[in-house]
């Protein structure tokens, strides 16, 4: 406890910023985990420099392959990444609050929400600059990975790729065999270490 | 008593649900529709429609969704509580080992070769997107002849902003809701 303490002072602002961020990034996110990653990366890394881009995607797996959803696994990793526990509580409001807010507005008329036109095209066109943010967001890291030069992971990023767009793969399933072969690395490296 | 019901469905799909919201759905359909029939499958893909349209987790926006129309708001934000207690637990856990542990070198070499991966993902995820922005239909399902030129225009104008000026993202979304509907109003 007192540790705990210590590594996390209760400092209002982090966690007003923190909520604030996550609420918005929630209020504006269509589709999947990926999408709400990616909109992370982009305030929590690249304005807010609250963490480096490996830790990002680090969270990104681990959020993908827990259970529940991906955008509120990587909330309660980056809460806690800034202010413990209730960095975690803190980020999950944000996160959870903007849906329950509209689903409850939308329930008591959704008749009218899902044939009123112009709604359906807002939301229409909307995923258009969603769309930027993301393929944005995807260039930058596709770059970095191509600049370590090193040709494992070039592979392993083209492969992945193939496998997620083109047959349909599990994330999941491709997380963990990049996990494998980051195990089979480890255990090459150790071993080139002892000899 | 059906609030209790509720409650240990969501928890239920929340621990059970790997891979994100998708994954989520046939779960919510099973205990929902199936188990303790509270939802006719028709009112379930109205369900489904409307969580996909609106922001935010499709897992949060169904047990919101189906927690108000069963049991009110105390409804909704029981069934939410349920998706989320078994991630809070999980990913609370998790974070102290990754933080704990991140700085080791051999933790590092397993996760340098994971961060390709996601990367790849990320990517997937965005032309999956952008598909389905331009076309409003999945990949799988492309037709050429619904190709929208005012998403398109606005895509590419937004993709230009964002490396250029690096502006604040919460506008350029607007901002594509905002011109993109008043095209549409005028054309």
């Amino acid at each position: 406890m007192k540790i705990n303490k210590k590594k996390f002072p209760i400092d209002f602002k982090i966690l007003w910023t923190l909520f604030k961020t996550t609420f918005i990034i929630s209020s504006f996110t269509f589709g999947g985990g990926f999408v709400i990653v990616s909109l992370m990366k982009k305030k929590f890394v690249d304005n807010l420099n609250w963490l480096s881009e490996e830790e990002m995607l680090d969270i990104t797996a681990i959020a993908q392959s827990s259970p529940g959803p991906i955008p509120i696994n990587a909330a309660v990793m980056l809460g806690y990444k800034m202010s413990g526990i209730l960095g975690s509580l803190i980020a999950i409001l944000g996160t959870a609050i903007p849906p329950m807010i509209i689903i409850s507005i939308i329930s008591l008329f959704y008749n009218q929400f899902r044939e009123n036109k112009i709604i359906a095209i807002s939301l229409q066109v909307m995923r258009a600059g969603v769309a930027a943010v993301i393929v944005d967001v995807a260039i930058n890291l596709a770059k970095k990975v191509l600049s370590t030069k090193r040709i494992i992971y070039i592979t392993l990023m083209i492969i992945s790729f193939i496998l997620a767009y083109f047959l349909n793969i599990s994330a999941m399933l491709i997380i963990l065999s990049c996990l494998s072969i980051g195990i089979i690395d480890l255990i090459i490296n150790s071993k080139k270490g002892n000899g | 008593m059906i609030i209790l019901k509720l409650f240990f469905s969501f928890l239920q799909i929340g621990l059970f649900s790997v891979g994100g919201g998708y994954a989520a759905i046939p779960l919510i359909q099973n205990q929902i529709v199936d188990i303790h029939q509270l939802m006719s499958l028709a009112e379930f893909t109205d369900l489904i429609t409307i969580a996909e349209m609106t922001p935010g987790p499709i897992s949060i926006n169904s047990a919101t969704f189906v927690g108000i129309r069963l049991a009110g708001i105390s409804g909704a934000i029981i069934c939410t509580l349920g998706v989320i207690i078994p991630s809070f637990i999980i990913c609370l856990t998790l974070s102290h080992f990754y933080y704990k542990y991140k700085n080791v070198n051999g933790v590092q070499i397993v996760l340098s070769s994971l961060r390709p991966a996601v990367v790849a993902l990320i990517s997937s995820a965005a032309l999956s997107i952008l598909t389905l922005a331009i076309f409003n239909s999945t990949k799988s399902q492309v037709v050429i002849s619904n190709f929208r030129w005012i998403e398109s225009i606005l895509f590419i104008i937004s993709l230009f902003v964002l490396r250029k000026f690096k502006p604040n993202i919460i506008f350029v979304i607007l901002g594509c809701g905002i011109i993109g509907t008043i095209l549409y109003q005028i054309l």
